[in-house]
Parts: C-alpha cells; sequence; structure tokens
C-alpha cells in the first residue's frame, strides 16, 4: 500500500494495516495519518506527564534562584529552568496535535489527576541540590530521552531532538556545580556529598519500576514509543554515573556497586521501590507543595488570562470594523 | 569611543568575563557610576527571578525569565567592570556589599506585588533604561558605550513586553484596568528619582550621561502608551530617593538578605 494514500478513503482495517506497516519501516506517524485509539491514548498520557514533569520540575531548582551563590551561577540556574519551561511549551504542543488541549492538560495537573515525575516531588534544602538535579536528575531524564528522539509519532520525535540538546547542557552545569563544591571547602565537600546521598536513589527510580513489574512497557515497545526497557536503561544510567562519580570525588551511597566483568556492567544494590510507591500515590515529601504552587500561580493568574482574552477580543473587532 | 583600541561592535557577546579580563580598569568616580547601572539591572534581575515558576501563564514564566536574564547579564557586566577600580569581582560587589553600599534607584527595589505592579514597574524602568543605554552607546568610555549598545537593543524588547501588557490590563477587563491603574500608583513616586543630576554624574563628562536629559524622552513615550491605555499620569506624592546615596526602601534588606545568604555563608569560597 502506497504511504501517500490519504487515510479518510481507507477503512479500518486497511488503515490498521498502513499503520503497523509504518511502525515495521521505522517510518513515522503523523497527526494526520490515522491510528488506532489506544496508541493515541498512550501518547497522550506520556507526553503530556512529561510537559507536566518538566513543569513542575522549575519549581525545585527555581527555588535557588534568588539564593544561588554567585552571578555567574544564577545566570546558569536562570537559563537551565527557563529551557524547561520551553521544554513544556514544545511538548504540551506535540500532546496538542493529539487532539487534547492545553487548558485539559492543566486542569489535569492541578486536580492531580495527571502525573508527573515523582523526582520532583523531593526537596532541594540546600545548593548542592541544584548540582544533583542536573547531574543525576537531568543525567538519568537524557538516558530516558535520547531514545524518544526516535518514537515512531513525529511530533514527540522532534520535539525530544531539541529537548535533548540542551538536556546535555544541564547535565554538565551540575557535574560542575558538584565539582566545584567537592573540591571547594570541607563544609562545600560534604554539603555535596550529602546530596547525593539523597538523589542517587530517587534519579535510579525515574527508570521506572524493574521490567518484570512494568506492564504498560510491551506495548509502548512494540508500538515504538519506547525503544528500551526501564532496567536497560538504568543500566545504561549506572554505567554513566559510576566513572564520572570517581572524577568528582564523591561517593554513591549504593555498597553493592562493583564492575561485573562477565556482565560488561556495574552490578549495582536493590532499590526501596515501596518509598518509590509512596511517592508514586502522593506521600513523598513535596507532593502537596508542588501542585499548590502549581493551582496558586493558575488561579492567581486568571484575572491576567481573563484581561489577555477580553483585549485580544477587543482588537479582533476593531480590526474587523475598520 | 574614546581614545582606547578595545571596541566591541554592536551584538557581539561582550560578558563579565571579557571585561574582568581585558578592560582597563575605570577611575573610582566612573566605577561609581558604572556601580548604579549594575546595581539598577540586578536589584531587578533579582525581584523578575522570582515570577519563575509563579507567572499567569507558561509564556510569561519564559518572557520575565528572559528579562531577568538579560538584565543579570547587564549586571554582571557593569559590577565587573566597575569592580575593576577596587580589585573586586562582580561576585564581591553583589554578594559582600551591604544596603547602605547599594546605589540603585529606589524604583528597581519596589516589590513586585500582583502581575499589575511587576508590568508598571517594567513599563518605568525599560523607558527608562531605553533611553539610557541608547544614549550612552555614545559614552567617552568604550567599555561603559560596548555594554550599553547591547543592552539597549535588549531592553528594546522589555520595553516592548511591558507596553504590550499595559494595553492589555488597562483595555482588557474592569478588574485588569483596577489593578493596573493601582500598581502605576504605586511605582510613579520613584520615577523622579531617576532623572536627578549630581555631582557625580556632571564630574563624568561625556563618559556619563545627565539622567535629567533624559526626562523629555520619558515622558513622551510613557505618555503616548498611558494615552492609548486610557490612563493618566499619576499625580501627587513623589518619593524622597537617595537610592543613588545608598538610602533605601525598607524593601530592598529583605531581598539583599536572600540574594547574599549562602555566599556569606562561605566566605571565601569559590561556586
Ligand atoms: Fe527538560
Ligand atoms: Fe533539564
Amino acid at each position: 500500500m502506497a504511504k501517500n494514500t490519504p487515510s479518510f478513503a481507507l477503512s479500518e482495517q486497511e488503515a490498521l494495516a498502513r499503520f503497523d506497516e509504518i511502525i515495521a519501516a521505522d517510518e513515522r506517524i503523523e497527526p494526520s495519518d490515522w491510528m488506532p485509539d489506544a496508541y493515541r491514548k498512550t501518547l497522550i498520557r506520556q507526553i503530556s506527564q512529561h510537559a507536566h514533569s518538566e513543569i513542575i520540575g522549575m519549581q525545585p531548582e527555581g527555588n535557588w534562584i534568588t539564593r544561588a551563590p554567585s552571578l555567574k551561577r544564577k545566570a546558569i540556574l536562570m537559563a537551565k529552568v527557563q529551557d524547561e519551561a520551553g521544554h513544556g511549551l514544545y511538548l504540551y504542543s506535540a500532546a496538542q496535535t493529539l487532539g487534547i488541549g492545553r487548558d485539559q492538560m492543566t486542569e489535569d495537573l492541578i486536580s492531580g489527576k495527571a502525573k508527573y515525575s515523582s523526582i520532583f516531588n523531593y526537596h532541594t534544602p540546600t545548593w548542592a541540590d541544584i548540582g544533583s538535579i542536573g547531574w543525576l536528575v537531568d543525567g538519568a531524564a537524557i538516558c530516558n530521552q535520547v531514545p524518544l528522539c526516535r518514537a515512531s509519532y513525529g511530533p514527540y520525535g522532534r520535539a525530544m531532538v531539541r529537548i535533548c540538546k540542551e538536556e546535555s547542557f544541564h547535565q554538565r552545569q551540575g557535574f560542575e556545580i558538584l565539582l566545584h563544591l567537592s573540591r571547594g571547602s570541607k563544609a562545600q565537600h560534604d554539603m555535596a556529598q550529602e546530596s547525593v546521598n539523597r538523589w542517587y536513589a530517587p534519579a535510579l527510580m525515574m527508570f521506572g519500576p524493574p521490567d518484570a513489574q512494568s506492564p504498560n512497557s510491551a506495548q509502548s515497545m512494540a508500538w515504538k514509543i519506547k525503544r528500551f526497557s526501564n532496567d536497560d536503561l538504568r543500566q545504561r544510567f549506572v554505567d554513566m554515573i559510576v566513572p564520572q562519580s570517581e572524577v568528582l570525588g564523591l561517593t554513591l551511597p549504593d555498597r553493592a556497586i562493583r564492575w561485573n566483568e562477565k556482565r560488561g556492567h556495574f552490578d549495582y544494590g536493590d532499590l526501596d521501590w515501596d518509598e518509590f510507591n509512596e511517592v508514586l500515590k502522593g506521600r513523598g515529601p513535596a507532593n502537596s507543595i508542588r501542585l499548590e504552587r502549581r493551582k496558586q500561580a493558575h488561579d492567581d493568574g486568571a484575572w491576567v488570562r481573563e484581561a489577555a482574552a477580553a483585549y485580544a477580543a477587543r482588537e479582533n473587532k476593531e480590526a474587523m470594523a475598520s | 569611543m574614546s581614545e582606547t583600541s578595545f571596541q566591541v561592535s554592536i551584538g557581539e557577546a561582550f560578558t563579565a568575563e571579557d571585561i574582568s579580563e581585558t578592560v582597563e580598569a575605570p577611575s573610582k568616580q566612573l566605577a561609581k557610576y558604572a556601580m548604579r547601572l549594575g546595581d539598577d539591572a540586578l536589584i531587578l534581575a533579582q525581584r523578575l527571578g522570582w515570577w519563575v515558576a509563579r507567572a499567569p501563564e507558561l509564556e510569561e514564566d519564559v518572557a520575565l525569565c528572559n528579562i531577568a536574564l538579560d538584565q543579570l547579564g547587564h549586571a554582571r557586566a557593569f559590577l565587573s567592570f566597575a569592580g575593576l577600580a577596587w580589585a573586586k569581582t562582580e561576585d564581591d560587589l553583589a554578594y559582600f556589599r551591604n544596603e547602605s553600599e547599594f546605589t540603585n534607584a529606589q524604583v528597581f527595589e519596589q516589590p513586585n506585588g500582583d502581575f499589575a505592579q511587576t508590568i508598571a514597574r517594567q513599563f518605568v524602568v525599560s523607558n527608562y533604561q531605553c533611553g539610557l543605554y541608547i544614549a550612552l552607546q555614545a559614552s567617552a568610555n568604550s567599555t561603559i558605550a560596548a555594554i550599553s549598545a547591547k543592552a539597549a537593543k535588549e531592553v528594546d524588547y522589555h520595553r516592548d513586553h511591558a507596553r504590550q501588557w499595559m494595553l492589555r490590563l488597562a483595555l482588557g477587563t474592569d478588574e485588569s484596568r483596577k489593578r493596573i491603574i493601582e500598581g502605576l500608583n504605586v511605582i510613579w513616586p520613584f520615577v523622579d528619582e531617576l532623572f536627578r543630576d549630581d555631582e557625580l554624574v556632571e564630574g563624568l563628562g561625556a563618559s556619563a550621561v545627565p539622567p535629567s536629559s533624559l526626562r523629555a524622552d520619558f515622558d513622551k513615550a510613557t505618555l503616548e502608551v498611558l494615552a492609548r491605555c486610557e490612563m493618566e499620569v499619576p499625580q501627587g506624592f513623589v518619593a524622597r530617593g537617595g537610592g543613588r546615596q545608598g538610602i533605601h526602601t525598607e524593601f530592598l534588606g529583605p531581598l539583599l538578605a536572600e540574594m547574599q545568604v549562602l555566599a556569606r555563608a562561605h566566605p571565601g569560597a569559590t561556586w
């Protein structure tokens, strides 16, 4: 079947066959192509969750913008947080191509119906946490997201290409913060180590539950939305950060970490999935303050958005009249 | 441009690092002038940074953060330059001066208030900075001229952003109109201070721009927007000012306390 046959001319069965062909050929599904409902729903869920994560993720880091300890660090942090807002915007746009509105997504986030990455439900009490977030959280995000640049849904894959370019800068700035701290005064070094101790396990859990307990993964992999399993990605991440931690002169809080010659990978210890599930269910250290803050900003801004809409309507009317 | 061979074309990046490495130290008088410009921009950046993840819509988070970043860039350049006169870095000046040593005009330290008050403050300061940086491009000091040339292009965008929001809020809904009128009433008393000449500026000749020379254009530009907004220039109370001499409203202290807390907890540390 020719790829450019318009999909409205096809029966559902033919359309599905064509969809399968596109996936099998590693080509891209575009917004105007027919797609199975479940594929659409899975993508809406995944892309909007991803967008929400970018937006909520601005809070723990934004917490240090006003207190960054040098003007250069302040500038870098502001630029990073601004990037995250931009990522949220691209991703909301990608989700909108699937037929969901931004208002709806915002509503779902604020009402607690939609999920976002649990990692942002931890506090950032110290400056070193800005380093740990960059190095570990953005680092894990990169491992997760680089394969998404090839996701079968075109707008998502293309958004991820832009995003990934910026994420590597984010990870590097986090690494540099920690390197400076680690090589600084004893108080600074201790601040870095204490922070890495707190962020290591939550960062590893960003890849989701072990494969055996991850029911949605198989279908997403068949659809080429996801390209590698949770455990594969987690392993890649561990293999990346172990040597980096040595350069940093910091210890990862996991005694099971050692090189496994036979596997060609680093072994690492079991993770506390009960803790993960608690945070996922909304009982993490900062779940309620993150949502409350998002809701507050949204509510406080309602009169501004109304004013902008009223002004735009007035301008339109004048333009029509003239 | 002055006698020095150093020249940066408009739009070329002119960073704090470039300045501290390549530029000749200014006189103490000129350094004090650069410090005023840097303090204005730094305090504004600090205020605007608060809005991140709190703006009325995501696009505004991006816009306000962008403006804050531009201002921070200008602050870093001016403070790095000023610091050369005393062998101080931008961070020495930003983090280890006390309130009475900051010489920003008081309008910059005024609280964010609601979004309308922030926009009213942006409206005033961006119009002021536009005129100022355009004039300073012709400064006899090539460093001031180069920083200003870059800044002039950026604050032009800030002015446009503020103008658009002034119109939307003034002509949007009853509530937004009420709020922007109130916001401007809070901010306007601090306008006068921006345009007062003093000995320092007079002594600098062609390196600086007398603030009073910028007033007429400022009035014309703001009046034009206010007319379109169907708003009046607020009358009455004029703040005493004194920011240039280190006299501040009670809002600056807490801002500095927050900004400086970590740096001061680790004196001598690098980050
Ligand atoms: Fe991001
Ligand atoms: Fe990031």
